[in-house]
Parts: structure tokens; C-alpha cells; sequence
């Protein structure tokens, strides 16, 4: 814990806010370091969003801090903090060109005109965009103006950027591609960055940590790897993946009723069409290709189950026997094992 | 195989050329007459050219004082138009208050019943504080027909503009004032400018009041008309009406340039 000030990226401490009579946030903290990337996932209305306007500066906290690289700035207005955002519809200024919408944050800065050239231009080098200097963004792809917000965002030099559902607005061949792109940037540029979204694969895919939301709080925040093998709260588990839930007690490889929530990875189901130690007889009621894999429905004694194959493909009437080779216990909605 | 008639695209073309005649009739007809002598039933063509009739317009001192009234007072009605109305329409448009669609609607209230007897009832006021006859009488008279155009067309320009794009400009590190100058103003301006031009027109054209408060001491074009059309022949009307017409025209010509080509011929895609 060495020097913590300087590697310090983003801090939220006992953040809370209050809109309309209903408390959005409750006690929030979240702490990244510099250079780091972070997704607030969650669904609709779980106060993603407005968290991440907290952290702009739109909206100010009824309660708790907001650090942007140790410096405490909870009661600065947008204008003031060391952030950049990107918009969901990009909010690209219609009435100025792209090199003057990029232009427009180091012109209230006061910058000289030298060197906002040079800093638009590298700006827009790094989005590959230097062809539309003098576009209207009007007349440029929804892609294309999204990268312009990004180099708007970019040549502010943040210490923090902010993306507010940054890929929710292309298509979905475009966003694997933007998706890298951003991550790569980001990476080269050694931006902390925060993302908001609700799709887990593009946060899972793009983030160094994932902080998964759930009614105004933070459910668990830890890398992609961990929010999948290891879900802290039944609700993470059910929110990240697919998952084979049952309520009750996992004995001998069986659901038995009980008090716990029992989840399975479908991955973490083996199918065998011999006889196995610990593997129940179960029947195949549905095969669905997947494309790399097969999602294959056996109903068993205990319940049904879903899994996926890509080793021993089963017939829809089959009999087989399916093995529980890992499974998640909560309690309370907690993990316990 | 080519057809040559076409019976249903010769209907069409008639009844274009007929609209347009309907509608352009009346110019046509005050531009020829403005460079003829005369011309009169059963003549088949004008007896002769001139700019007679032009030079009677500019060599009338009444004349020239009222079009140059004119110039001076519609601007000013436009100006204070702009400075009383505009701060509402914004107000109006972005923000939610208490009674703030009753407020939008009296503002009708000056034109839904005929003017006329609004005009006198003003003139009775008038005459208590002295405004009869003179300029500023004027000014107000021609001011209360721009109302409706300077508060109702700004509020929605006003309104349009989307909140993401002023904070992105906050965001970017502008204050309100300067987020309210650079990006609301800017992007609502296509619509103050047709309020403008709107409003110009209005205080241009207003004849009524402008006579009943006006006359005898201070003329503008519209008002002058009345002398006009009874004390010269009717050439040196369709002279003035040219006269009157100009400006309007110029305007609306600017405006076009201005609103047509801007950010709302763009085609903006983002909602």
C-alpha cells in the first residue's frame, strides 16, 4: 500500500443518491486503479447510470465522496472535473464540423490555435478519422460518430473517461470491432476508463473488473474469470452466464429438498452414456445447435437440466447419464460453497 | 413507344399553370403596372412604358418619410420584440414552472379577437399618457402583433434542443453561460431567425393600428397606402406596393439561406 495517492484512478466512498422520493444509489464504493478499466453492468434502473453521472458531475451526491485521481471533486460541476464522457447517442454538435466538435473542449480551454490543430489532429489520428476532418456529423456513420465523441473525450486527456453504453447504438458486427478498439486504445493510452453497460459479454470481454449491479448496489466487483467461477451472490450468478438453478441441497451428486439455492454452470454438467459414480440417469428432451457447442435439456429425477457439449452430442429421447462435476451454494443469496 | 399526349399530364400542367397564375397574378399584374402608362380594358396592350410613376414616388416627400419610418420602426419594433420576448421562450421552452402553459396561451389572447377594437381600446389609454402621435405609440402598437411570433416559435426552437448535447458541452468544460451562447443559442437559432423574420413582417405590414395611433403626424408605408390609393393614380400604388414588398422579400430570401442550408437541411440521424 505504497504510494496509494498517485495509483489512484477513481474513488467513490459512501456515495448515495436520492431522485424523485426514491433512493437510486445506497452507500456505493468503488475504488479503481490508474490505468484501469471498469464495467458498472446491471439492468435497466439499477443506478448504473446514475452513478456514472455522479462520477461526471451531472448529477452531485446526496451523500459520500467522488475521487478522480485523489482529488476530491464531489462538489465540482462537470466543467470542472478532470473526466471526459462519451455520450450513448454520442451528442455530437450538429451545427459544427467533426474537427471543430473536437476542437470545441481545448478552444474553451483557451488553447492557442497551433496547438489545437495539432491536438484535434492527433486526436483524430488515434479514431482513424482524419478523413472527415470537415464533416458535418450528420453526414458520417453512426460508428464513425461515435468514434468522433471518443475523440472528443480523448483530447481532453481525462484522467478519467467515461463511456455511458458506448457500444448500445451499432450494429452488431460493428461492436466486436469498436469493442477492440477501444480496449486497445484505452491499453495504449493507459486511460482508467468506466463503462457502462447491461450487456455482460461486452463487459466481461472489455473490462480489467466488472462491478455488477443490482437495485442501487454493488453486488460484487472482481475480474470476469471470478464473477463466473465465482459468484459472490446468487444474483451475480444467475445475472453472469447461463445457470441451472435449483432450491435445495446438492447430496451425492443429487437435488434433494432443502433450504439452499443450488447453481450449475450448463458447462459443469457431464454427459456420459455409461454409468458413472455419482451420475443420475436422465432423459434428452431438446438438442440445439449453438454453433461451437450444443445446449442439450435431460430431464432427470430431480429436476431438469441444461447443458453444454461439444464432446458427446446425445438423440432427443436418449437416455444418458449426467454427472455434476461443480456446482454454486447459496444462502441468503450468498455463496457459501 | 413514346406517348406524345398524355391527357392526364396536360390536366396537371394546366392546373399548375392556372395555380400559379392565381397566386402570381396579382405581383404580375402591380409589376406591369408600376412601367405603364396606362393600360385599361379594351386595350389589348399598354398605351406606353414610363418611370413616371417611380419618380412621383421618390420625389413625394410624404412618401419618402414613410418608407424611411418604416426602416427605422420595424427594426426597432424587431429589436425590442426580441429583447422582451426571448428570455421568455427560453424560459418557456426549457424550463417547467407553475402556469407556464396558461402564460403561452394569453399571449394569444391579443390576436383572438378582432384588433381593431382592441386598437381603440388603446387609443383611449393612449391619450392619457400622451402617446397619441408619436413614435413610440407606434412602436408599441406595431410590438404587440411580434408577440406571438417571438415567444411561441423561439419556445419551441428552444425546447428542440436535446440536454445531451449542453452536457456534453459542460462536459467538455464550458459554463452555462458559455453552453447557452455556443451550443443552445447556436442550435436554436434557425427558429429565431423565423420569428425574425416573422416578426418583421408583422410590425412592416401592421396598417391599422399603426394609422389609428399614427396618423395624421407620423405615416409608414402600409399607412401612407390610404392616401395613396385615393390621392394618386393607381400606377404609383402598384409602385409603392413594389416598394413595400422589398424588404419582405429580401428577408425571407436570407432567412431561406440561413435555414434552408443550415443543421436543419443536414439531416441529423441521432435522436
Amino acid at each position: 500500500m505504497k504510494n496509494v495517492e498517485a495509483n489512484m484512478g477513481l474513488e467513490l466512498r459512501g456515495l448515495k443518491k436520492i431522485l424523485g422520493g426514491r433512493v437510486i444509489i445506497e452507500n456505493l464504493d468503488l475504488s479503481m486503479a490508474k490505468g484501469e478499466m471498469i464495467s458498472l453492468l446491471g439492468p435497466s434502473g439499477c443506478g448504473k447510470t446514475t452513478t456514472l453521472r455522479m462520477i461526471a458531475g451531472f448529477l452531485i451526491p446526496d451523500a459520500g465522496t467522488v475521487k478522480v485521481a485523489g482529488k476530491d471533486v464531489t462538489n465540482l460541476g462537470p466543467e470542472k472535473r478532470p473526466s471526459a464522457m462519451v455520450f450513448q447517442n454520442y451528442a455530437l454538435w450538429p451545427h459544427m464540423t467533426v474537427s471543430r466538435n473536437v476542437a470545441y473542449p481545448l478552444k474553451i480551454k483557451g488553447l492557442g490555435k497551433i496547438e489545437t490543430a495539432e491536438k484535434v489532429e492527433a486526436a483524430l489520428g488515434l479514431v482513424n478519422l482524419l478523413h472527415h476532418q470537415d464533416s458535418r456529423p450528420g453526414r458520417i456513420s453512426g460508428g464513425e460518430q461515435q468514434r468522433v465523441a471518443l475523440a472528443r473525450a480523448l483530447v481532453q486527456e481525462p484522467d478519467v473517461l467515461l463511456l455511458d453504453e458506448p457500444l448500445s447504438n451499432l450494429d452488431a458486427k460493428l461492436r466486436e470491432k469498436v469493442r477492440e478498439d477501444i480496449r486497445e486504445l484505452q491499453r495504449r493510452l493507459g486511460i482508467t476508463t468506466v463503462i457502462v453497460t447491461h450487456d455482460q459479454e461486452e463487459a466481461l470481454s472489455i473490462s480489467d473488473r466488472v462491478a455488477v449491479m443490482n437495485a442501487g448496489k454493488i453486488e460484487q466487483f472482481s475480474n470476469p474469470q471470478d464473477l463466473y467461477r465465482h459468484p459472490a451472490t446468487e444474483y451475480v450468478a444467475t445475472f453472469i452466464g447461463a445457470l441451472n438453478r435449483f432450491e435445495g441441497n446438492l447430496v451425492e451428486g443429487r437435488i434433494v429438498s432443502g433450504s439452499d439455492v443450488i447453481g450449475i454452470r450448463p458447462e459443469d454438467l457431464i454427459l456420459s452414456s455409461q454409468q458413472n459414480d455419482d451420475a443420475l440417469p436422465g432423459t434428452v428432451e431438446l438438442v440445439i445447435p449453438r454453433g461451437h457447442f450444443f445446449e442439450v435439456v435431460i430431464r432427470r429425477e430431480d429436476g431438469i437440466f441444461k447443458a453444454f457439449t461439444n464432446e458427446f452430442i446425445p438423440a432427443v429421447g436418449e437416455n444418458v447419464f449426467v454427472k455434476i462435476k461443480k456446482s454454486l451454494r447459496y444462502q441468503n443469496g450468498k455463496l457459501v460453497g | 413507344m413514346r406517348r406524345y399526349f398524355n391527357p392526364s399530364k396536360v390536366a396537371l400542367n394546366l392546373s399548375v399553370f392556372l395555380l400559379a397564375l392565381f397566386i402570381l397574378g396579382p405581383i404580375l399584374w402591380l409589376g406591369v403596372h408600376a412601367f405603364v402608362t396606362d393600360w385599361k380594358y379594351p386595350h389589348l396592350y399598354p398605351s406606353g412604358l414610363t418611370l413616371n410613376w417611380w419618380s412621383k414616388v421618390f420625389l413625394d416627400s410624404a412618401l419618402k418619410t414613410a418608407i424611411r419610418n418604416s426602416l427605422i420602426i420595424s427594426p426597432i419594433v424587431v429589436v425590442l420584440s426580441m429583447v422582451i420576448c426571448l428570455p421568455a421562450a427560453y424560459a418557456a421552452g426549457r424550463m417547467n414552472y407553475w402556469g407556464r402553459k396558461t402564460f403561452m396561451i394569453t399571449l394569444f389572447s391579443a390576436n383572438s379577437f378582432p384588433k381593431i377594437g382592441l386598437f381603440a381600446a388603446i387609443a383611449t389609454l393612449y391619450y392619457t399618457l400622451n402617446l397619441m402621435g408619436t413614435f413610440l405609440g407606434v412602436v408599441i402598437i406595431q410590438l404587440l402583433g411580434t408577440i406571438i411570433y417571438m415567444t411561441w416559435i423561439p419556445a419551441a426552437a428552444f425546447a428542440s434542443v436535446p440536454r445531451y448535447l449542453e452536457e456534453a458541452a459542460r462536459d467538455a468544460g464550458a459554463s452555462k453561460f458559455t453552453v447557452f451562447r455556443t451550443i443552445t443559442l447556436r442550435m436554436a437559432m434557425p427558429g429565431i431567425l423565423v420569428a425574425i423574420v416573422m416578426s418583421f413582417l408583422a410590425s412592416f405590414d401592421e396598417a391599422q393600428g399603426s394609422y389609428l395611433v399614427g396618423a395624421p403626424t407620423i405615416y409608414t408605408m402600409p399607412t401612407e397606402m390610404y392616401s395613396l390609393v385615393q390621392n394618386y393614380p393607381i400606377q404609383v400604388a402598384a409602385v409603392f406596393s413594389i416598394l413595400l414588398a422589398i424588404p419582405s422579400v429580401l428577408l425571407l430570401g436570407l432567412a431561406r439561406k440561413h435555414i434552408m442550408g443550415g443543421q436543419l437541411a443536414e439531416g441529423f440521424q441521432i435522436k
